[in-house]
Order: structure tokens, then C-alpha cells, then sequence
């Protein structure tokens, strides 16, 4: 690690409140990032010799700001504003510019610049690119290693999706209640979604994503951090961390998905799941239930069960049927499903995922429980058609193999000796 | 005399590190610890504060969500120490402050004498 180290981190803790105040002062991105790369540049030549600023994002403002404002003014002939050798003394400048960046400015202008990268013309892998790239400041690089596409093609994406933005209305005037819950709501989604696209990865050799997890949750505790009172944040913060904890356990040294079953709970991140558990608490005490924290509870309720066989399924149960509730969807009755399978058995299971086969004709997972409800029911070419249907529909070739692993049981069972 | 060590961090920051680089930083700062270990009481890491609850005096108590203090930097954990003098006091928080810098942190350790300590029974 460099002596710089501390100059990058402080660059990258302040920038997504740098890049919003300077994107409510120009009502550009191009030029507020611009701005920002020049205040970086500075800080990098300044910061090693002065020692960090009081407030590095006030700093970084003011600085952008005025580089930008200089650059006009060259253009036109006047004279530039002050070095910021100078402005970086001038603790007064500083303090004052702090002072105006109060918590609901710097609350709302990271939330605009979030929610810019969630505009609805964006489809949602350029949302996640565009946040990756201008909220959490990652090269075009990193992204696309983490996107398994050429650095060409995600240079691309992202040149696409800020030429959207250009052109499409961006929101600068100071939210109402109501315009701020949508807001929060939309990047808590596009959040969710870049999780997931690590968590689950929706194509190519790598099943998990890791960089991307990692990143989402920064990016909710960001959101926690402005919004520290809503329970859906604090769920989605806590789902997303119940959620990575079981990371290290979910593939096995061949690169092979693990069931929750079968993980290592000792591999399981005790920490992580620690601080999620305390959120789903603290998230439960305002009553106001939303699908993240139903998702987090449900979550929690796998990580507190030591033990597979401690699982309290008809928790789970009852915490998916309130989730069908808020949110109908054959997914979540498919998840229903599964915890219905193990407290009252595959038959009604089966009976409740039947109806769903139109609605998931093109799902993987769907034939994977049907597959695997088959099996349990002893209906062995049956499963084997599920099996070789969810085969077809696999993503990953992690998805692939574990669906192999349900054939070659199939087959052993096929050898045993049936049980009467 | 006993000090503790408040150890207040940019949370952005410590958060930014990679699972790696955390653990990185937890094996430096145990090494460090066994150095310390003669004159070391309790230490603790504290969750972030989106974790926090505060419950704050009112005609009822209020229970607000988040750290009591909106501050650049934050409270993210404390050490006990038992140390001659101040000085000594100052040179724990030097070797404790060096994992991390090393690991790029900002960060700001608080030597702050204990005027009452009592070591309890729970939480161990």
C-alpha cells in the first residue's frame, strides 16, 4: 500500500457527494464529472504536501467548481480565480461552503445523482453500469471485468446511456416528500438489481460476482446513511448483507452451486450477518412492512438456524405469503412453494407450483423445484423431464451442473432398492 | 491510570474495503494488539452507524434511528488501556494508529482518560 492510499480513499468516500453538489451547480454531467477529475488531479498534487483538507468533499466542491470556472473565464479573457494553494488556507472558505452543504442539500443531491442513474429510458444494465461508474467511481475496466463484456462494449454502454441522460429531464429542483420516496424507491431497486446481477449472475462462467455485492452494499449503506430512518432501506441493507454473508459457502472448490442445505454455516460471515440481523430488527420496530424487509426477514430466518434442520420453514412460510401479498408474483409462489414442501410435504407443494407452469414456462428454477418435488414424490420420469428442461433453461454453467447433480441422484435412486 | 482510545474513521472509507483488505487490517491490528497485550483492557469494534439506535431524553424518550452525532468522521470502536503516563498512553495509540494508515486510512485515535471504569460481568 502506497502513502497515498489515504489521498485515493478519501477521493472515493467523497465523491458521490462531490459529484452531486457540483451536478446541482452545472446541471451537466459531463461537466460536473470533469469538474470533480480536475479537483481530484489537484487534491492528488496537494493533499500528500498540506495534509488532508477538514472536509475533503467541501474542498473537492470548491475546487471543481472554480477549476470549471476558470476554464470559462480563460475562454473569455478574464482573469482566473484564486490558486487553490490559497483557497486550501483559506479554512474560512471552506467552513463556510461546509456549513452550506447541510444534510438535506448533500442528502438530496447524492440521492439525484443516484437517481439520475436509475432514469426509466436507462434499461437496467446501463443503470447499473452508470451508477458503477459515476456514483462509486470504478473504471470502465473494472466494470467490465465485473460484467464479463470488452472494455469496448461497456465504454460503449455507458457513452449510450449518459447521452439518454443528456437529453432526458433530470429533476433539479429540491424534492417533496412524496417525489423523494419515488426517487429512494427507484434507486433502492436499481440497487437491488446490481446486487443481484453479482449475486446471481445472469450469464457466463462465474455464478458469483463478488466486486459487484460488494459495491451494492456500499451503495445501500450510503442510501442507510442519508435515509437512516426508512425500514425498506434498512431492509434492503440487511437483505443484501444476510444475502453475502453466505457467499464463501454457496460454491464448492469446483466452482459448483452449494444448497443452502448443504453450505458450510461455519464459512458463513458472522459479521455480516450480525449487522443485517440488527437491521431487520430495527427496521420491524416502525411497522411498516415493504418487500425488502420481508425478503431480509426471511433471510435472517436462514441465517439464525445453526443447523439446516433448524430452520423454522413455517416462519419462512408465513414470511412469503405476506410477500405474495405485497407483491404477487409466480416467482415469490415458487419460493412459497418450496417452504410449503418442507412443513407440509411435496404433494401440496407440487399443487401449488402446477398452476404457475405457463407463467414459468422459461425459468430454470421452476423446473428445478418441479424436478426435485417429483423426485421426492417418486415419480422418477417425471423429475427427469423437469430436469432436463431446467438443463436447457440454465444461465451459468454453475446452474448446469447442479441440475447434473439431480440426474445422477435420480439415477442412484433408480439403483437402490425402493423402500416400501 | 486507564485510558481509552477512541478510534473514529470516515465510515465511507472502512466500508470501501475489500473483504480482503478488512481482514488484512484485522491481522495487522491483532499483531499489534499482542504488543499492547500487558497493558490491554476490553476492545471493541463497533458496527457502522446505520446500525445505531439512539435513544434520546424528551418528555418521553425518543428512539431515533442512526448515530446520535452527524460527523465527518465516526466512532467505529475503543480500546482500554492501563498505562503510567500519558505519554505511554500516546505511544499506544501510535502503534495502534499504524496498521491503519498502512491500510489507508484516515484516521483519528482519541486518548481520553477513564475517571470511573468498572470491568462488569456481561457481554463476554
Amino acid at each position: 500500500v502506497s502513502d497515498l492510499a489515504w489521498v485515493d480513499a478519501a477521493l472515493t468516500s467523497a465523491r458521490p457527494q462531490a459529484i452531486g453538489a457540483l451536478l446541482r451547480y452545472f446541471r451537466d454531467l459531463d461537466r460536473a464529472e470533469e469538474a470533480f477529475q480536475e479537483a481530484c488531479l489537484r487534491a492528488l498534487r496537494h493533499w500528500p504536501r498540506n495534509g488532508p483538507p477538514r472536509d475533503p468533499a467541501a474542498w473537492l466542491i470548491l475546487v471543481g467548481r472554480n477549476a470549471a470556472l476558470d476554464e470559462v473565464r480563460r475562454r473569455t479573457g478574464e482573469e482566473p480565480l484564486p490558486a487553490e494553494e490559497l483557497i486550501s488556507d483559506l479554512d474560512d472558505a471552506e467552513t463556510a461552503l461546509a456549513e452550506r452543504l447541510d444534510n438535506s442539500h448533500y442528502r438530496d443531491d447524492v440521492l439525484r445523482l443516484l437517481f439520475i442513474c436509475c432514469h426509466p429510458d436507462l434499461p437496467a444494465t446501463q443503470q447499473i453500469a452508470l451508477a458503477l461508474r459515476i456514483v462509486s467511481g470504478l473504471s470502465v475496466k473494472e466494470i467490465a471485468r465485473a460484467f464479463l463484456v470488452s472494455e469496448s462494449a461497456m465504454e460503449q454502454r455507458i457513452t449510450r446511456a449518459k447521452r439518454r441522460i443528456a437529453v432526458a429531464d433530470v429533476p433539479y429542483e429540491t424534492p417533496g416528500a412524496v417525489e423523494r420516496a419515488e426517487r429512494l424507491a427507484a434507486v433502492a431497486a436499481m440497487i437491488y438489481l446490481l446486487f443481484n446481477e453479482g449475486y446471481s449472475a445472469s450469464g457466463g462462467e462465474a455464478h458469483i460476482r463478488v466486486p459487484l455485492c460488494e459495491e451494492a452494499i456500499r451503495l445501500a449503506r450510503l442510501l442507510l446513511t442519508l435515509f437512516p430512518g426508512e425500514p425498506e432501506i434498512m431492509g434492503l441493507a440487511a437483505l443484501l448483507l444476510l444475502q453475502h454473508a453466505r457467499t464463501p459457502a454457496r460454491l464448492d472448490a469446483e466452482g459448483d452451486i452449494v444448497l443452502l442445505d448443504d453450505q458450510d454455516r461455519g464459512s458463513w460471515d458472522r459479521a455480516m450477518i450480525a449487522e443485517g440481523l440488527v437491521l431487520v430488527e430495527k427496521a420491524l420496530r416502525h411497522r411498516r412492512p415493504g418487500t425488502y424487509q420481508v425478503q431480509a426477514a426471511i433471510a435472517a430466518v436462514h441465517a439464525r438456524a445453526t443447523r439446516p434442520e433448524h430452520t423454522d420453514w413455517a416462519e419462512i412460510e408465513r414470511l412469503y405469503a405476506a410477500l405474495e401479498t405485497l407483491q404477487p408474483s409466480p416467482v415469490i409462489t415458487l419460493n412459497r412453494a418450496v417452504a410449503v414442501a418442507k412443513v407440509r410435504g411435496p404433494a401440496a407443494a407440487l399443487a401449488m407450483i402446477e398452476p404457475l407452469a405457463e407463467r414459468l414456462s422459461g425459468y430454470f428454477h421452476f423446473f428445478g423445484v418441479k424436478g426435485a418435488l417429483l423426485r421426492e414424490l417418486g415419480r422418477p420420469e417425471e423429475a427427469r423431464a423437469a430436469f432436463d428442461r431446467a438443463i436447457a433453461l440454465a444461465n451459468t454453467a454453475a446452474e448446469a451442473a447442479h441440475i447434473r447433480l439431480h440426474l445422477d441422484r435420480l439415477v442412484k435412486d433408480g439403483e437402490a432398492p425402493r423402500l416400501p | 491510570m486507564q485510558y481509552a482510545i477512541l478510534c473514529y474513521h470516515d465510515e465511507s472509507a472502512v466500508g470501501a474495503l475489500s473483504k480482503e483488505e478488512d481482514d488484512a487490517l484485522m491481522a495487522e491490528l491483532a499483531v499489534v494488539r499482542q504488543q499492547l497485550e500487558h497493558k490491554l483492557g476490553p476492545v471493541a469494534r463497533l458496527m457502522p452507524t446505520t446500525a445505531a439506535t439512539t435513544v434520546r431524553a424528551g418528555a418521553e424518550p425518543l428512539v431515533i434511528d442512526g448515530p446520535f452525532a452527524e460527523t465527518k468522521e465516526q466512532l467505529l470502536g475503543f480500546y482500554v488501556v492501563d498505562c503510567a503516563t500519558l505519554e505511554e498512553a500516546i505511544d499506544a495509540a501510535r502503534v495502534l494508529l499504524a496498521p491503519r494508515v498502512a491500510a489507508g486510512l484516515m484516521s483519528a485515535l482519541e486518548v481520553r482518560p477513564i475517571s470511573v471504569f468498572h470491568p462488569g460481568r456481561g457481554g463476554t
